[in-house]
C-alpha cells in the first residue's frame, strides 16, 4: 500500500512498546532482587574470581534476611 | 578527578513558560475540584472530584513544599556521600536505584491502616476525611517521613529510639523504647481484629485466607530447593494459586466444607495467635519472605486496579458531605466528635507515626543520594495518602443505610436484617430488610454488623469493580478485596512479631547478653511467645468485647499511632534547634503542635470523660454501678458480659493513660534540650561528618536533561578509569 510513513509510525510504536516492556522487566527484576545474582556474577567476572553457585548465593541471602528484622507497617 | 562531580545543591533556574503554564493548570484543576466538593449540597457528586482534588494537591505540594523543604530547610547536598555509599556492605548498607527504593519504602509503610481508618471515618461524611487526609499528609505525614529519613540518613541509619536516647536523653530514650514496643503491640492486635472480624462466619474467606499459608510454604520450598532466586516466576505461580483459592472459596458449600469452615471469633483468635507464633519462629525463607512477595505484588496491583476502576466506574458519592455525627459525636461506628476523633481515626494516610520506624533504620541505609530523600520520604507518603483517599471513596459510594448496618456493633443492630433496618432508621437513615438481604446475596456473605472496615471496603470495591469491569463478579471482587487486605495484615503480623521479638531480645540482652543472641533458640522462642501473648491478649479483649472491639480499640490504635508521630516530630524539632535552624522550626513544629493538641485532647477524653460512650473509666464505672444494682447495661446480655466490659474498659483506660504519660515524659525531656539549644544558638549533634560523594544519580522520578548528561559523563569516566586499571 506504500504506507512508508505508516510503517515508520508502526516501528516507532513497536520500539516504544519494547522499551516499556524492557523497563517493566528491569524494574521487577531489580525490585524482587532477582537481578542481584547477575550483578554478583558480573562483579566476579570483573575481579577475575569464580562465583559460587546460585544455590549457595541465595542461601547466603536467606541467611542475611534471617538475621535482620524488616518491619512492615500498618 | 572523579570526586565532586555532583552539581551544587541549588540549581535554581528560571522556570520555563511551559512549566509555568502546566502548574497554573494543575492549580486551576485542583481549585475547581475543591470548590465543587465544598459547595455541593443535596446533589449528586462524582467521586472523581475527590480523586482529582487529591492528585492536584499532591502534585503542587510535591513540586513546591517538598522542594522547599529539601532545598532551603534541610539543604540536601548531593556532594555528601550517603551511608549507603560510605558503608556499602552488600547487606543492609547498599546503594539502591531510587525508583526501586521508592517501591520498597512504599511497600514497607503502606498496609491495611490507610484502608481501614478512612472507612470508619466515613461515618462523619466524605468531606472531613478528605480534607484531613490531604491537608494532613502535605503538612504533617509526608513532612515527618521525609525529615526523619533525612536525620537518620545523616546518622548512618540509626533507629528512632537510638536517636532519641542520644539527642534528647536517657529518660526520653527509655520512654520511647517502651512506647514504641507497647504501641506496636496495640497495632498488631487491632490489625488482627480486623482480620478476625472479616473472616468470622465466612467459610469462603477462611478457605481463601487459609490457603495462603500452604501457597506461601510451597513458594518458600520452591525458591529454596527447586529454583533458587527465581522470585518473579515463583510469585507468578503464587498469584495464580491465590486467585484460584479465591474462586475455589465460592464452592466450599458445594464441596460440603461450609460447616467445617464456619468459624466463630474465639476460634479464629486462637488460630491466629498460634499461627503468629509459628510464623515468627520458622526460618523466614519458609513463610515470611514468600508471603511478603505475594503481599507486595498484590498490594501494588490492587492499588493500580482500584485507581483505574474508580476512573472507569465514575461512582457517585452516596454519603452526605458532613453527617450529623460530626457534631453530635454519637455515631455508632466510633464515639466522639469530629475534633479530635476524626483526626485519630484516620492516622495512616494523613500522619502515621509508625512510618518513623521505617524511615529510620532500614530505608536510610539504602539511599544513593541525599536529594532523593524528597522523592522517597515525601513521595512515598503521598502515595500512601492516595491509597487512603481511594479507600474513603470506596466507603462513601455505599448506600449510607447499608454502611451503618455493616459498621454498627451487633449489640446495636441485633444481627438480622429486620432489626438492623429498624436500628438504621433510628440513626436517621433508611434501608429496607429486603435491600439488606439483596446486598448480602450479591456478595454471598452476611453483612450485618461486619465491623472493622475490611468488609465495608470490600463491598465498596466490589461495587466499583463490578460497574467498571462488568461481568457480574461482585462476589468474586468482594472476596478478592478481603483476601488482599487479610494478606497485608498477616504479613504485618508476622513481620511485626519478629520486630517485636528482636526489640525484646535486644533490650533484655543489655542485662543478660545471652538472651540477645538472635540465633539462640530458647531466647528467640521465649521472646516470640511474649510478643504473641501480648497482642493475642489484646486481640482477645477486642473479640470478646460486648460493646464491639473495633468501637472500643480503634481509638486506642489511632491515638497510639499518632502519639508515635508526636515522638518522631519531637525528635525532629529537637534536631532542628540543635542544628540552629530556629528559622525553619515551624516545618516540623506546626505538625507537632497540632498532633499534640489532637492526641492529648483525645487521650484526656478517653481517660477522663464522664460520658461512658467515650471515657473508658466512665464506661467501667457505669457498668460496675449497674452490675452492683443487679441490672444489665448497654449491649451486655448477661452478668458475665458486664464483668468483661468492666475489665476491658479498665485495661484500655490504663493503656491509654500510660501511652499519653510516656509521650509527655519524652516531650518534657525534649523541652529542656530545646531551651538549652535556643539559648546556645546550636548544640553539637551526632551527625556524621561530611565525606565527598563519588557517585552520580538523578534526584527525582524522572531524570532531567542535565542529570542524564551528568550521569552519562560519569559513567564514561568510570569505564575509562576501570579500563586503564585492569
Amino acid at each position: 500500500m506504500g504506507g512508508g510513513a505508516l510503517d515508520d509510525r508502526g516501528d516507532a510504536v513497536v520500539t516504544a512498546l519494547r522499551r516499556a516492556v524492557a523497563g517493566v522487566r528491569w524494574y521487577l527484576r531489580e525490585f524482587s532482587g532477582e537481578s542481584r545474582w547477575d550483578a554478583y556474577v558480573a562483579a566476579c567476572a570483573a575481579d577475575g574470581t569464580s562465583p559460587m553457585s546460585r544455590r549457595e548465593f541465595e542461601r547466603h541471602r536467606d541467611h542475611l534476611r534471617e538475621h535482620s528484622a524488616q518491619g512492615r507497617c500498618c | 578527578m572523579s570526586t565532586s562531580t555532583a552539581a551544587p545543591p541549588s540549581r535554581s533556574s528560571r522556570p520555563s513558560p511551559a512549566s509555568i503554564a502546566v502548574w497554573v493548570l494543575v492549580a486551576v484543576v485542583g481549585a475547581a475540584c475543591w470548590t465543587v466538593l465544598a459547595l455541593s449540597r443535596d446533589e449528586e457528586v462524582s467521586a472523581l472530584w475527590i480523586l482529582f482534588a487529591a492528585l492536584a494537591s499532591y502534585a503542587i505540594a510535591y513540586r513546591f513544599y517538598a522542594r522547599f523543604i529539601g532545598r532551603k530547610v534541610l539543604k540536601l547536598d548531593d556532594r555528601r556521600a550517603t551511608p549507603a555509599e560510605r558503608l556499602e556492605n552488600g547487606a543492609d548498607f547498599e546503594v539502591t536505584d531510587r525508583r526501586v527504593l521508592f517501591g520498597h519504602h512504599f511497600a514497607a509503610i503502606a498496609g491495611a491502616g490507610p484502608l481501614v481508618g478512612p472507612v470508619l471515618a466515613a461515618q462523619m461524611g466524605y468531606l472531613p476525611g478528605t480534607i484531613w487526609i490531604i491537608v494532613g499528609v502535605i503538612f504533617a505525614g509526608a513532612v515527618q517521613d521525609m525529615v526523619v529519613l533525612f536525620f537518620s540518613m545523616r546518622r548512618d541509619g540509626k533507629s528512632l529510639g537510638q536517636m532519641i536516647r542520644e539527642e534528647i536523653g536517657v529518660v526520653g530514650g527509655t520512654a520511647a523504647l517502651i512506647a514504641v514496643f507497647a504501641i506496636m503491640i496495640i497495632i498488631l492486635a487491632v490489625l488482627s481484629l480486623v482480620v478476625v472480624n472479616a473472616l468470622a462466619e465466612s467459610p469462603w474467606g477462611v478457605f481463601s485466607i487459609g490457603l495462603t499459608i500452604p501457597i506461601a510454604l510451597f513458594m518458600g520450598f520452591y525458591l529454596r530447593y527447586l529454583r533458587p532466586g527465581r522470585v518473579l516466576e515463583t510469585t507468578g505461580i503464587g498469584v495464580v494459586l491465590l486467585l484460584l483459592a479465591i474462586i475455589g472459596g465460592g464452592y466450599v458449600e458445594t464441596w460440603g466444607l461450609g460447616e467445617a469452615l464456619t468459624l466463630d471469633k474465639e476460634t479464629l483468635t486462637l488460630l491466629l495467635v498460634g499461627y503468629g507464633f509459628v510464623a515468627s519462629i520458622l526460618p523466614v525463607w519458609m513463610l515470611l519472605t514468600p508471603r511478603d512477595y505475594l503481599s507486595t505484588f498484590m498490594k501494588v496491583g490492587v492499588i493500580i486496579l482500584l485507581a483505574v476502576g474508580l476512573v472507569l466506574a465514575n461512582p457517585v458519592l452516596s454519603t452526605d458531605a458532613v453527617t450529623p455525627f460530626a457534631s453530635s459525636g454519637e455515631g455508632p461506628v466510633f464515639a466522639g466528635k469530629l475534633f479530635p476523633f476524626l483526626f485519630i481515626t484516620i492516622a495512616c494516610g494523613a500522619l502515621s507515626g509508625f512510618h518513623a520506624l521505617i524511615s529510620s533504620g532500614t530505608t536510610p541505609k539504602l539511599v544513593a543520594k541525599e536529594r532523593q530523600v524528597k522523592m522517597i520520604g515525601y513521595g512515598g507518603m503521598l502515595m500512601e495518602s492516595f491509597v487512603a483517599i481511594s479507600a474513603l471513596i470506596a466507603a462513601c459510594v455505599i448506600d449510607p443505610g447499608l454502611y451503618f448496618a455493616m459498621n454498627s456493633p451487633v449489640g446495636a443492630t441485633g444481627g438480622d436484617a429486620a432489626s438492623a433496618s429498624e436500628f438504621v432508621a433510628t440513626l436517621g437513615f433508611s434501608i429496607t430488610p429486603d435491600a439488606l438481604n439483596a446486598a448480602a446475596a450479591s456478595v454471598e456473605e452476611e453483612l450485618i454488623s461486619r465491623t472493622g472496615g475490611a468488609p465495608t471496603l470490600a463491598f465498596g470495591i466490589s461495587q466499583i469493580f463490578d460497574t467498571a469491569f462488568g461481568g457480574g463478579l461482585a462476589a468474586f471482587w468482594y472476596h478478592f478485596a478481603i483476601m488482599f487486605e487479610a494478606l497485608f495484615i498477616l504479613t504485618a503480623v508476622d513481620a511485626g512479631t519478629r520486630v517485636g521479638r528482636f526489640m525484646l531480645q535486644d533490650t533484655i540482652g543489655n542485662v543478660w547478653p545471652k538472651f540477645g543472641d538472635t540465633s539462640w533458640k530458647p531466647a528467640a522462642w521465649g521472646a516470640s511467645a511474649v510478643v504473641v501473648a501480648c497482642w493475642g491478649y489484646m486481640l482477645y479483649v477486642g473479640v470478646t468485647d460486648p460493646l464491639g472491639g473495633i468501637n472500643q480499640l480503634f481509638p486506642l490504635f489511632g491515638i497510639a499511632n499518632q502519639l508515635l508521630a508526636a515522638i518522631a516530630l519531637t525528635l525532629c524539632v529537637t534536631l532542628f534547634l540543635k542544628h540552629g535552624w530556629l528559622k525553619w522550626v515551624w516545618v516540623p513544629g506546626i505538625p507537632l503542635a497540632w498532633d499534640l493538641v489532637v492526641t492529648m485532647t483525645a487521650s484526656y477524653q478517653k481517660v477522663f470523660s464522664d460520658n461512658p460512650a467515650i471515657g473508658y473509666f466512665a464506661q467501667a464505672d457505669a457498668t460496675r454501678t449497674a452490675r452492683d444494682a443487679g441490672e444489665l447495661r448497654g449491649a451486655a446480655t448477661n452478668a458475665d458480659q458486664m464483668d468483661v466490659i468492666i475489665r476491658n474498659s479498665t485495661t484500655n483506660g490504663v493503656l491509654q493513660a500510660t501511652f499519653a504519660l510516656l509521650v509527655i515524659v519524652i516531650v518534657a525531656n525534649a523541652v529542656l534540650i530545646w531551651v538549652k539549644a535556643v539559648r546556645a544558638g546550636s548544640l553539637p549533634t551526632t551527625e556524621v561528618p561530611a565525606v565527598p560523594s563519588e557517585i552520580v544519580a538523578p534526584a527525582d522520578f524522572v531524570a532531567t536533561k542535565e542529570e542524564k548528561a551528568e550521569l552519562a559523563a560519569w559513567e564514561a569516566e568510570r569505564s575509562t578509569t576501570a579500563g586503564t586499571r585492569s
